[in-house]
């Protein structure tokens, strides 16, 4: 059965127990989003994907459509404040983007483009972490994580090894590896495992790869990442 | 080669003029000259300020990500850094010879840097001085005053540095700060397309180049006075050599002269540099001054780039740039030439080599291959040497079994004419200024000493012929007495 509701002005089908955001991206409406992975649970934690519900703020990612409900999403207000909270994240991490091999692939990266970021406006904090560079295969650089908890996700639900822990409170959330030395090459991780291929910027990375993408040919060279939603509904 | 007029024997009794910041050079850098009331010259030294911080910051980082982060060292000239990192990464990947397309296309890159680099140097930076004189009219002596009295020559300026970086833009992706290069090999090959664009144009940027060597040689050739003992002063001189001894600014081994042009060393492996060249502190400067250990500090220091290329080579490959250098080697009568301002004659030799280098490989279909990468047994330790526009630039670095860099040290081209430049500023300050009111135009006669070496001081660029530029004259006790300024 088929229920709608108002998106932007354009009316969305849904099935029941759709999230808002599901629903947006079947029907070919992106929804700035950090969090949310269509294979995973969500977790609502960006707050990127934020949007007003019959005139009240939510979390698109975790919030169910309903028939008949009205929601704003690109709206000048509601862009203004995922662009702040985007470049929050920029100051809270290290994010050098000209030297970051994941440039062009980050959804962090596409999500500032898409907002018109121009600068980080805030004050970077520069924290000082250090890469785990232990395990023969993967490296992490905590310098880029954004505390999206896809990895943790990924690795307890599909990979059942939960290598990934988010620690600590408020400001002080970081990512730990589940080991007594909290080193990744002392974890059963693998490159094979789903947590190794999530990581939606560039904490979690293939050692050795590098640049090996030309510029031109990285995910979001060929299309914005607007386009995303309109490729999911394509393929329907 | 003497240290004359580097300390002053009672400097607190002394005038102090400081030429800050050394206008129409690449960054920062800044002249400091001691005078007593008659105007006589005292001291003189040339600050650099370096931006040494870079090795320390690379470390703890995974070793494939160096060719692209140490090209944030320098806006001017970055391909340069790229290259020399990933040919030091090659070593450490085992990457002992790179597939005939993955070398042919980042020499491509390279030369399109070298083309795009010293036409913007000649052009933009010291066509002024040099077509108007060094103490002509202030308000016209930059490229305005070029575009004006010569729109052609400053047009030539812009197309050709324009078609370097397009060279640029279809190796590394991007004009400025592109990829390109990684540990190995190449990410991209050309395409078909790119190709036949850049060879639309290169048959006119080869004859332009030729018209600006023409060009400068006939402004030295006019005023022999002045262009071969400006700022002069004799010294060593290196830089890399290709196969049979050829001019290469990509690959080769390195060989160096004394100032009668006798071979001091030559054929040395660069993964070895560092038995042949140390680098001294100064408690003045922020920037080292290397020399040959073999001769020491005080008679072992040199000077790079274009003028020792040119000269240190046996011939060059390109039959119009052979044809330049034999008229350049005859012009200076069989021995090495000195002058500063032979740089720019030389420089521009160089930049018409590589408009006929990039013609050559253009017409290479390796350039069109998808063979690009190579490894072999892992290496801790690699060292990438490469002769960038400005000289003989050395990277090397360490890297640990778990991939990331344990140590750097980069030897930058300004790096290696630190002790050159010092030298040529002292000579002009002691002819020019020895007792002598000073002036607008005669402190120009110290940045154009300056210039002729082509210093990259930091990453930054500035707008051209618009840079502030401060000289104030202090007594012993301080206070100023007098400055001048423009900007
Ligand atoms: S490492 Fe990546 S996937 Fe994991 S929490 Fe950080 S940003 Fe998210
Ligand atoms: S995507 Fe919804 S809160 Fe992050």
């Amino acid at each position: 059965m088929s229920q709608t509701f108002i998106l932007d002005g354009k009316t969305i089908s849904f099935a029941d127990g759709q999230t808002i955001m599901q629903a947006a991206t079947q029907a070919g409406v992106f929804i700035p989003h950090l969090c949310y992975h269509p294979d995973f649970k969500p977790h609502g934690s960006c707050k990127l994907c934020t949007v007003k519900v019959n005139g009240r703020q939510t979390a698109s990612c975790t919030m169910r459509a309903i028939a008949g409900m009205v929601v704003e999403s690109d709206t000048p207000e509601i862009n203004a404040e995922r662009l702040a909270l985007t470049q929050m994240l920029f100051v809270e991490g290290n994010h050098f983007c000209p030297s970051c091999e994941q440039s062009g692939n980050c959804q962090l990266q596409a999500t500032a483009y898409h907002l018109g970021m121009m600068s980080p406006h805030f004050d970077h904090f520069f924290p000082n972490r250090a890469v785990d560079a232990s395990h023969p295969d993967v490296l992490l650089d905590f310098n880029r994580c954004i505390l999206c908890s896809l990895c943790v996700r990924a690795s307890r639900d599909v990979d059942g090894k939960n290598v990934f822990a988010l620690s600590g409170r408020g400001i002080k959330t970081h990512l730990i590896v589940n080991a007594k030395s909290g080193q990744l090459a002392d974890t059963n991780f693998t490159l094979d495992d789903k947590a190794a291929h999530v990581c939606p910027v560039g904490v979690i990375l293939k050692k050795r790869r590098g640049f090996a993408v030309p510029i031109g040919e990285r995910t979001y060279d060929k299309q914005p990442i607007s386009a995303t939603a309109k490729a999911v509904a394509e393929e329907r | 080669m003497t240290y004359q007029l580097e300390t002053a024997q009672h400097p607190e009794k002394l005038r102090r003029v400081a030429i800050d910041p050394v206008s129409r050079v690449e960054g920062h850098g800044k002249v400091t000259i001691l005078l007593d009331e008659q105007n006589k010259v005292h001291q003189v030294r040339l600050h650099i300020v370096e931006f040494r911080g870079f090795e320390k910051f690379i470390q703890g980082r995974p070793y494939w990500e160096v060719p692209v982060m140490v090209q944030r060292l320098c806006g001017i000239c970055p391909v340069s850094h790229h290259l020399a990192a990933s040919k030091a990464l090659d070593v450490i990947v085992g990457a002992k010879k790179l597939t005939p397309a993955a070398e042919k296309l980042r020499r491509l890159m390279h030369y399109g840097q070298m083309l795009q680099s010293h036409a913007l140097h000649f052009f933009h930076l010291c066509s002024p001085d040099l077509l108007f004189g060094f103490d002509s009219d202030v308000t016209k002596r930059n490229i305005v005053g070029v575009a004006a009295a010569h729109p052609e020559i400053a047009k030539r300026g812009v197309l050709l540095r324009r078609f370097g970086q397009e060279v640029i833009r279809v190796t590394a992706g991007k004009r400025v700060h592109g990829t390109g290069a990684v540990p190995g090999g190449m990410n991209k090959s050309l395409t078909i397309a790119e190709r036949d664009e850049l060879l639309k144009d290169i048959y006119h940027i080869v004859a332009w180049s030729r018209d600006a060597v023409r060009l400068i040689q006939k402004v030295h050739i006019q005023d022999p006075g002045l262009y071969n003992s400006f700022g002069i002063f004799r010294s060593n001189f290196m830089s890399i050599v290709g196969h049979n001894g050829d001019l290469d600014f990509y690959h080769g081994t390195l060989r160096a002269r004394d100032d009668n042009g006798k071979l001091i060393f030559d054929g040395v492996d660069y993964q070895e540099y560092d038995r042949y060249i140390e680098e001294e502190v100064k408690s003045w400067s922020y920037m080292k001054f290397p020399y040959f250990k073999s001769l020491g500090k005080e008679h072992g220091w040199y000077k790079v780039g274009p003028l020792a290329r040119v000269q240190n080579c046996n011939q060059i490959s390109t039959p119009f740039a052979e044809h330049e250098r034999k008229e350049f080697v005859d012009y200076a009568g069989g021995t090495p030439m000195h002058a500063p301002l032979a740089y720019h004659w030389t420089r521009m030799i160089e930049m018409l080599h590589a408009a006929e280098v990039i013609k050559e490989l253009l017409h290479d279909d390796d350039l069109l291959s998808d063979n690009l990468m190579v490894e072999g047994e892992r290496k801790m330790e690699g060292v990438g040497v490469i002769e960038a526009p400005r000289g003989t630039l050395f990277h090397h670095y360490r890297v640990d079994e778990n991939d990331l860099i344990t140590m750097a040290n980069l030897i930058v081209s300004t790096t290696n004419n630190n002790q050159a430049m010092n030298e040529a500023v002292r000579h002009v300050a002691k002819r020019y200024l020895h007792g002598r009111e000073v002036t607008e135009g005669l402190l120009n006669h110290i940045e154009v000493a300056i210039r002729a070496f082509d210093p990259c001081l930091s990453c930054a660029t500035h707008a051209l012929g618009k840079m502030p530029l401060a000289v104030e004259l202090v007594d012993p006790e301080g206070q100023v007495i007098h400055s001048l300024s423009r900007s």
